[in-house]
């Protein structure tokens, strides 16, 4: 305890340097704060754009859908019998806060002089308001679907020169083969969640049956909304394993369970974010260990006089060692003290002055950068944990310094 | 009573790169308890080795050298630490005092960290022995407030600090003036007579030496026969 004292008095006392290591070794936290909060804002808006305007947090479809999602196969999708077992399973679930049926479908869109491809999503507007809570809010213009209604994705309606309340033809192939249309009236024009990728419309699951002639219901997918998106794998484990025995005829699993991740390309960015952070956490990690042994190894040269004059009166090495690993310790505290302390006003700073950023086709994404106590206590235990590292070696040199040579200095 | 210091045949040979330099040449002699002792010489004679052997700061070459009972040259680095924080105060001729310190922190430092003692009992040896040394005023003060000789003071009452056998000074008056020196030694001696503690001090000013009970001669790294010159302490050479 007593090398502890005179450690902090000797850092006390040397108010410059220890002045100009803390704060280096606070930039250092306070760019991991700001750069984890806002990377981690960032990610978690444009996970919540995809998961509460498009995707839901899971889903559920039959067994190899997924690999065919592009071309929408309505010979893979699930029947009635297996949709009541699905929903049997859901209810179990108290996780999950709802749940929407939809048939994805590729189809031909016509203004009566031109024709166009375009993918729909036929959904449940109740429930789908639910599962998806922003999608509303993407609507540009018009208003949300109803039966007998089409919301177009802007980049068609431009281009057909169609708006709200022009009416369209709509020409699918169902399932045996034959072709059907059906006129539906455009409710609103809304924009795609992440870039000009998609030609994605929406219309009324009933709307769909009616044009596919489905005598029964059946879906292609089932999008779920969990009341905590952190219990993501708790959930998806608790329904793969409620749907593991539910087969076809073969003995196969019926249902297959993806979380947003499998099926949005975000996930590899999310992803590059974390591994960024995680860099940037590597960065700190360098500059605060280079700075500290440089510091103390500066303090170990500048004292050598003092060390041979503790070391002279009876001093053992294990307390000089300890006196100087003690200073770098005191150090890292104070350095992350003030570090978060700084990174945590500025998180506060950036969040009041609502700093909004666009992203593909989203505009106004509002930062709303946040840093959990669990990140700042992390980055404080790795910033202390590298001072002292760094710390041993300068101490360890001043432990074993031959007093007479050290004297002679 | 077996003597404080008793060396036989002392050498000790330094490799200065690939010179070999032999700063002492087969000293011998026995220094009692309660001794104020100085060893004198010219520069380069062999005197701070001679004290930083006696202090256990360095081992001998060969030779037998047994401070307060112990073989010095047997024991280990943390051994030798050990030792000196229970048997020697030390007094250098740069004061050595910590910067940062004040200076009851510089008498009070070998409490805590060499010779750790109880908060009540520190605080009186270090009051007493700074009235003894004559600095109670500059207690709160830094070593670079106070002069040279109250910067030896210091020094002194530091070394005093854990009640050593035996204090060695190495050229304690070096860096002061003639009238601080006098005090200086005065002061040491004053304190020998007071404790009991033995002092063995090197220096080359006659003026210095004279307060010596007994003097050592040192020359090219050996004791020499003691004549007329050299026999200028009160107990006379030896």
């Amino acid at each position: 305890m007593e090398s502890a004292r005179i450690a902090f008095r000797n850092l006390y006392r040397q108010k410059r340097r220890t002045g100009l290591t803390v704060s280096i070794i606070a930039f250092g936290v306070v760019a991991v704060i700001l750069f984890s909060s806002l990377a981690g804002s960032f990610k978690n808006m444009m996970i919540s754009q995809i998961t509460d305007s498009m995707l839901g947090h899971l889903q559920v479809h039959r067994s190899g859908y997924v690999e065919s999602l592009d071309t929408m196969p309505l010979n893979m999708i699930m029947e009635e019998k297996h949709i009541d077992q699905l929903k049997k399973a859901l209810a179990e679930i108290s996780e999950i806060e709802g749940y929407t049926l939809r048939i994805l479908l590729g189809t031909l869109l016509s203004n009566y002089a031109d024709t166009t491809n375009i993918k729909l999503s036929a959904i449940e507007p109740g429930n789908e308001k639910l599962v998806t809570p922003l999608l509303p809010g993407r609507i540009t213009q018009g208003k949300f679907l109803e039966k007998g209604q089409i919301l177009l994705p802007n980049l068609v309606a431009r281009g057909l020169d169609l708006g709200v309340a022009s009416e369209v033809v709509v020409i699918a192939t169902n399932v045996d083969g034959s072709v059907n249309g059906t006129s539906l009236i455009v409710s609103g024009i809304v924009e795609t969640a992440v870039g000009p990728s998609g030609k994605y419309g929406y219309i009324h699951i009933d709307d769909a049956r009616e044009l596919l002639r489905m005598e029964s219901l059946q879906v292609s997918e089932v999008a779920i909304r969990l009341k905590d998106a952190e219990k993501l794998t708790l959930v998806m484990n608790k329904l793969q394993t409620a749907l593991k025995g539910i087969t076809d005829d073969k003995g196969k699993p019926v249902f297959e369970v993806h979380p947003w991740k499998a099926l949005s390309p975000f996930n590899n960015i999310a992803n590059m974010i974390d591994l960024m952070t995680i860099f940037i956490q590597v960065i700190l990690v360098t500059i605060v260990l280079i700075s500290i042994m440089n510091v103390m190894l500066m303090a170990v040269y500048e004292r050598t006089k003092e060390i041979g004059t503790i070391a002279a009166i009876g001093t053992p090495p294990s307390s000089i060692m300890s006196l100087f690993i003690f200073e770098g310790l005191f150090l890292g505290i104070a350095g992350a003290a003030v570090g978060n302390i700084t990174g945590w006003v500025l998180v506060q700073a950036v969040k009041a002055a609502e700093m909004t950023i666009s992203f593909g086709q989203s505009d106004n994404i509002l930062l709303a950068p946040q840093i959990s106590l669990s990140t700042m206590l992390a980055t404080t235990f790795i910033v202390i944990l590298v001072t002292l590292l760094g710390a041993i070696e300068p101490a360890y040199k001043a432990s074993q310094l031959d007093p007479v040579e050290a004297l002679r200095n | 009573m077996q003597p404080l210091v008793i060396a036989k045949d002392l050498v000790k040979i330094y490799q200065a790169g690939e010179v070999e330099v032999k700063a002492l040449r087969g000293v011998s002699f026995e220094i009692d308890s309660g001794q104020f002792v100085s060893f004198t010489g010219p520069s380069g004679s062999g005197k701070t080795t001679l004290l930083n052997l006696i202090g256990s700061l360095d081992v001998q070459t060969s030779g037998e050298l047994i401070v307060a009972g112990q073989a010095v040259n047997q024991l280990n680095i943390r051994q030798r630490a050990n030792f000196r924080g229970n048997n020697i105060g030390i007094i250098f001729q740069d004061f050595n005092l910590i910067p940062v310190l004040t200076v009851r922190e510089n008498i009070e430092y070998p409490l805590l960290m060499v010779k750790p003692t109880p908060a009540a009992e520190r605080h009186k040896i270090v009051s007493e022995l700074m009235e003894k040394v004559g600095i109670t005023e500059q207690a709160e003060k830094f070593p670079n407030q106070i002069s040279g000789g109250q910067k030896q003071r210091v020094a002194i009452a530091r070394a005093l600090s854990t009640a050593p056998k035996l204090v060695l000074a190495d050229e304690p008056t070096a860096n002061l003036d003639k009238a601080t020196s006098t005090r200086i030694i005065d002061l040491m001696k004053e304190l020998k007579n007071q404790l009991g503690t033995s002092f063995i001090f090197s220096t080359h000013d006659p003026r210095v030496v004279s307060h010596a009970d007994v003097i050592y001669v040192l020359e090219d790294g050996q004791l020499q026969t003691p004549t007329a010159e050299n026999t200028m302490g009160h107990g006379g050479s030896k």
